[in-house]
This record gives C-alpha cells, sequence and structure tokens, in this order.
C-alpha cells in the first residue's frame, strides 16, 4: 500500500518536472503546445545515446540532457515557435502536431522503432526495505532530484528578480512590457527551462515511462491532464495535480487493471467539466 | 429605400448557395471516375470516406469554430456500430445500417456536446480527446464483444439494396460511398446556406454578440455538433461496410490530427475543403508512402508546420482567383439560361 503511494509520488513528480514547463508556456504565451512531448524525448535519447553508446556516467548525463534539450528549445523557440505566438489557436494545435509527427518520424528513422533502455548503475537498481515499505532506489533518486527541483523553481519563481518579471508577465503581459520588462527575453528563457527540464524529465524517465518514439505522442494527454487539472498560473497547482495524477495511475493500474486509463481520462473530463479553469486556479479576473 | 436594401441583402446571402459550374464539374469528375478509374476505386473509396469525415469536422470547425482533437469518437463508433450490427445480423441492409450507425453516433455526439460548450479552446482540446481516448479504452476492455485489440472480426456485409454484392475491387463501395457523401454534402450544403448555418457563422465571428442578437449560442452549438457527429458516424460505418472490418485504430489519435491536416490542406469554412484536401491528402500519403514507407509522417508533419508558417490566409489568397472564376462563370450560366437570380 504504500509502496504504491511511494511509486506514485514518484510518478507524479516525473510527471511535474515533465509538465512544468508546458504549463508555464500555456500560461505566459497562450502557446498550445503539444509538442511538449517531444522535447522530453529528446532528453531520454541523448540519455541513450550518451550512457549506452559513450559510456558517460548516468548521473553526468542528466546535467548534459538537460543542456542539449535547452540548446534545442531555445533555437526552435527563435526561429519557429515565435511565428505562432500570434496566430489562433487552431494554427497553434496544427503547428505543434506537425512538430509532433516530424519528431517521431526523425527519431524511428536514426533511433529505430524499437524500446530504448538506459543502462542504470549498479548502485541505483534494486530497493531496501524502511520499516517494512519497499523503497525502489532508482524511484528514490527522482524523488529527490524531482523534489529538489521543484523547490529550486519555488525559490526561482518567487524570491528572484526574473522570477518577478516572469510573474508579471503571466499576469498580464501588456502591462509587463510597459514596465520595461523584455517579454521576449523572459520567455525564450522559460521555454529554454522549461524544454530543458522536460528534457531532464523525459531522461529520469525512460526507465520508467519507457522510451520509444511514439513518446510524444502516448504521454501528450498526461501533460495536457496535468496543464489543464493544475492551472496555469502557478507552480503548486501543476505540482498538485501530477501527484495526484501520479498516485491515481499507479493505483489504478495496481488495483483495477481491467480499467485501464479510464479512470484518469474520466476523472479529467469531469474536472474540466467542473471547474475549466483548472482545480487550483486562483480565479481570474480576465 | 429599405426594401431595396433587404432585397440586395437577401440575394447577396442567396448568392453562394446558388451551384456553381465548377461544383457540378466536380462532381461530374467524381462521377465519371466510376466508368474511367475502374481499378483504382479502392484508393477512390477511402477518399470518399475521408471526405465525408472531413466534412463532418468542417461543419463545427469551419463553420461553428469549435476546435476538436477527437472527432474520431464518432467515426469509431459509427464504424463499430456497423460493423456490430452487421456481424450479429441486427440489421442486414447496409443502407439502413449505415443510417442507424450514423444516429447511433448523434446520440452520442448530442450526449457529449455538453461537454464542449463550456470553457476555451484549450478545455475542448482536452475534453474532445478525453471523450475519443475513454471510448477508445472502452472498446479495448469490452473484448468480447468489439475484438479488443484484434479488431472486429468476422464482419459479413450484405448486398446493398439486395442486388450489389461488395466486391473486392471497390466497385460497388465506390459508387455507394460516393452515393452517400452526394447526399449529405447537399444536405450539409443546404444547412449551412440556411439561416441556422449563418447563425452558426456568427457565433464563430462573435458569441457574445451573437447572443445579445438573440441566437441561442448553446442550442445552436448542440444542434451542429450532433449533426457532425452523425456525419463522421456515417463515414465510420462507410469504412466499415465496405472493408467488412474495424480496429481501434478508428478512434487513434492519429485519425482526428490527420483528419485537422485535410480540412487544412483543403481550408476550412466553404464545404470543399474537406473534399479537395482529402484527394489531395490520400494522394500525398500514396506517393511519399511508396517514396518512404516507414517515415511519411515526417513529410506530413512537414506540410502542417509549413502551411501553419505561410499561414492559411496567405494560402487561401492564392487559390481566391479559382473560386471568383467560378462565381464569374455562374453569373454567365445564370444569365444565358435567363433564370432571375433569386
Amino acid at each position: 500500500m504504500l509502496t504504491i503511494l511511494f511509486d506514485g509520488i514518484a510518478y507524479g513528480m516525473l510527471l511535474f518536472v515533465l509538465a512544468c514547463g508546458l504549463s508555464v508556456t500555456l500560461g505566459l504565451m497562450n502557446l498550445i503546445n503539444l509538442a511538449h512531448g517531444a522535447f522530453a524525448m529528446a532528453g531520454g535519447y541523448v540519455t541513450v545515446v550518451l550512457v549506452n553508446r559513450m559510456g558517460v556516467p548516468f548521473l553526468a548525463a542528466l546535467p548534459i540532457a538537460f543542456l542539449v534539450t535547452a540548446a534545442i528549445g531555445v533555437l526552435l523557440e527563435r526561429t519557429l515557435y515565435v511565428h505562432v505566438y500570434a496566430k489562433s489557436h487552431l494554427d497553434q494545435v496544427l503547428f505543434t502536431i506537425g512538430l509532433v509527427f516530424m519528431a517521431v518520424a526523425a527519431v524511428d528513422y536514426v533511433m529505430g522503432s524499437s524500446q530504448q533502455f538506459v543502462k542504470i548503475p549498479q548502485a541505483l537498481q534494486g530497493q531496501f526495505n524502511v520499516f517494512g515499505v519497499g523503497v525502489g532506489k532508482y524511484r528514490l533518486l527522482i524523488i529527490v532530484i524531482c523534489g529538489l527541483l521543484t523547490l529550486a523553481l519555488q525559490l526561482a519563481l518567487m524570491k528572484t528578480r526574473f522570477g518577478s518579471r516572469l510573474r508579471a508577465a503571466v499576469d498580464d503581459q501588456r502591462v509587463a512590457r510597459g514596465m520595461g520588462i523584455n517579454v521576449n527575453l523572459v520567455f525564450a528563457v522559460t521555454f529554454a527551462v522549461g524544454s530543458g527540464l522536460a528534457g531532464l524529465g523525459g531522461a529520469l524517465g525512460a526507465e520508467i515511462l519507457g522510451l520509444d518514439p511514439i513518446f510524444p505522442l502516448k504521454y501528450m494527454i498526461y501533460f495536457l491532464i496535468v496543464v489543464t487539472v493544475g492551472g496555469t498560473s502557478s507552480i503548486t497547482g501543476p505540482f498538485l495535480a501530477s501527484i495526484l495524477l501520479g498516485i491515481g495511475d499507479v493505483a489504478g493500474k495496481y488495483y483495477a487493471p481491467k480499467l485501464g486509463a479510464f479512470v484518469i481520462y474520466t476523472i479529467m473530463i469531469v474536472v474540466l467539466i467542473w471547474r475549466p479553469q483548472g482545480l487550483f486556479a486562483r480565479p481570474t479576473m480576465r | 429605400m429599405a426594401n431595396t436594401l433587404a432585397t440586395d441583402v437577401a440575394r447577396r446571402l442567396a448568392r453562394p448557395s446558388r451551384w456553381s459550374p465548377l461544383e457540378i464539374a466536380f462532381w461530374l469528375i467524381a462521377a465519371a471516375a466510376v466508368y474511367f478509374l475502374p481499378n483504382r476505386h479502392l484508393i477512390l473509396t477511402e477518399i470518399a470516406i475521408l471526405a465525408l469525415f472531413a466534412l463532418s469536422l468542417d461543419l463545427i470547425l469551419g463553420y461553428a469554430g469549435i476546435i476538436s482533437l477527437g472527432h474520431a469518437a464518432f467515426f469509431g463508433f459509427g464504424g463499430y456500430a456497423a460493423g456490430l450490427l452487421a456481424k450479429h445480423a441486427l440489421v442486414t441492409e447496409p443502407a439502413l445500417a449505415l443510417l442507424l450507425a450514423g444516429l447511433a453516433a448523434a446520440v452520442l455526439g448530442f450526449a457529449t456536446s455538453f461537454l464542449v460548450l463550456r470553457g476555451s479552446d484549450l478545455t475542448r482540446l482536452m475534453v474532445t480527446l478525453g471523450v475519443a481516448l475513454v471510448l477508445r479504452e472502452i472498446a479495448n476492455r469490452y473484448s468480447e464483444l468489439t475484438g479488443g485489440a484484434d479488431g472486429l472480426q468476422g464482419v459479413t456485409i450484405a448486398p446493398l439494396l439486395g442486388t450489389f454484392r461488395f466486391d473486392m475491387f471497390g466497385h460497388t463501395g465506390y459508387v455507394y460511398s460516393l452515393v452517400v457523401l452526394f447526399v449529405l454534402f447537399a444536405i450539409a450544403r443546404r444547412i449551412v446556406h440556411s439561416p441556422f448555418g449563418l447563425s452558426l457563422r456568427s457565433i464563430k465571428g462573435n458569441s457574445l454578440r451573437a447572443s445579445a442578437i438573440g441566437i441561442p449560442v448553446d442550442r445552436r452549438l448542440i444542434a451542429i455538433y450532433t449533426i457532425a457527429a452523425f456525419y463522421a458516424g456515417v463515414a465510420g460505418a462507410l469504412l466499415t461496410q465496405t472493408t467488412a472490418f474495424t480496429s481501434l485504430d478508428v478512434f487513434s489519435f492519429d485519425r482526428s490530427a490527420d483528419l485537422l491536416l485535410v480540412l487544412i490542406i483543403g481550408g476550412i469554412g466553404y464545404l470543399y475543403g474537406g473534399l479537395i484536401g482529402a484527394v489531395v491528402f490520400k494522394l500525398m500519403q500514396d506517393w511519399l508512402a511508396n517514396l518512404t514507407p516507414q517515415y511519411w509522417q515526417f513529410w506530413l508533419g512537414l506540410v502542417l508546420v509549413v502551411i501553419v508558417l505561410i499561414g492559411r490566409e496567405r494560402m487561401a489568397r492564392w487559390v481566391s482567383p479559382l473560386r471568383v472564376l467560378g462565381d464569374m462563370l455562374g453569373d454567365r450560366v445564370a444569365r444565358v439560361l435567363g433564370s432571375k437570380p433569386r
């Protein structure tokens, strides 16, 4: 029972790291980015190549995965995404679906369609018992890393100058611009960090979520659930949403495997009908 | 003065509802393919079905402005309904089963239409996507009824109207699909040019103002969503009937996403978009799949990205001379025939 809770929390934390970039880009630029999962996949594949083929230690590969995906993110943001901010949601959806299709086919072409596994060091495998609760070492690592990241993000958002600029830009872009905040720069940085985090999440999650070319399509709905249920106005909303989703999904698969993902989707629809702004969103005046 | 203005407005509104020569030529070519391309009937059937499906999406996206990422829900529902009706010999006449499958999808559309009334574009995206995923899960779980991941097998479709047998070359299938497509297209054409269709356009333009001038926004959206679900259900049923098979693939996200691409290629909001898009999409898919069997999705994605970056409005302007030509021809023909413009 507690093991399920533990696994669920690890899963949820992972989802949060994967999806938090998406929630910020949606809140900041009103951009529906269905291609977010492609960045996560990129991070996962970077780790696979580094660890399995080049022999880089797993823990050293994680920051590299972050940096590489962040670089890809900033490149795409500056060259392609800037053109679609002002377009309608329909155009954004089409554009990002197109990116997903291209990423899926490109990864298929380069890496093959089979599932990839990251070689995890011996020290991180297996589990140990804490008061009779089986704790997977790897999952513990995920919780620690993701927990630290969440804290760092929260602090960066709340205490730093950049954080207040970002919050100002999310709240009202026009006024923020009027106050002399370089919203474009803020957004480019945020996009890079968001995609980098997705890449890191993909690297960490390759073991748990599985990594194959259709990853962005398979998990797109999960990221979207996190964002829509959690709301886009804060970082705690998506965090709580992803923890709930993680625990719900793991418990659902354990206790009622016949129902599958059915429960999650139904809950999502109910929440969306009940509170279209998200469970944890502040009521906005806009 | 006010009277002439009113008649002028009425004439302008009625003008697009006339059949232009280009449209007539389009359908004549489609019908001529029955005789002139007999060995291409299988792909032509697919095109006709895809066109009907795209037409359905155009009704809600192009006219009512509802973005849907889960339109495959109704397609699949209709497909499974037709498959089950035929498999258990509940309704053997395909044309009747087609109607019933469409109605079943319409009931589903009516039930889920309340979900898309609320919220923003993103909420609608999520809800429509969620509905399709839930249906897919249900079809997967109740495998004793639907065959689960193996698909619905052992479907035998009785001869159409008791006489025309579905052959493996798709001759019957094509004529059947084309007739269904034409009939439903003509109805859709009537719908969008009616006052009801005009009210939908005003809702798409600005739903707040539309409700301010007395249009019952929610009821109109429910109505068109139900109608579109019927169309999608019929398209799904056609696919099942012409291939005598259906699988979980009918609910897949790819199908909904491809459908958006079809409609975008052809252009949204003028009904022929779905038809032209279906032709271009299928031919392109065929060509790309021959070129790079495994990776054609890459090129589809590239097309989507390029279309958005160039801008749909700009591309619409490139083909607009053709539409102007169609209108001119229409006026000319009307004058020659001596009929007064309505």
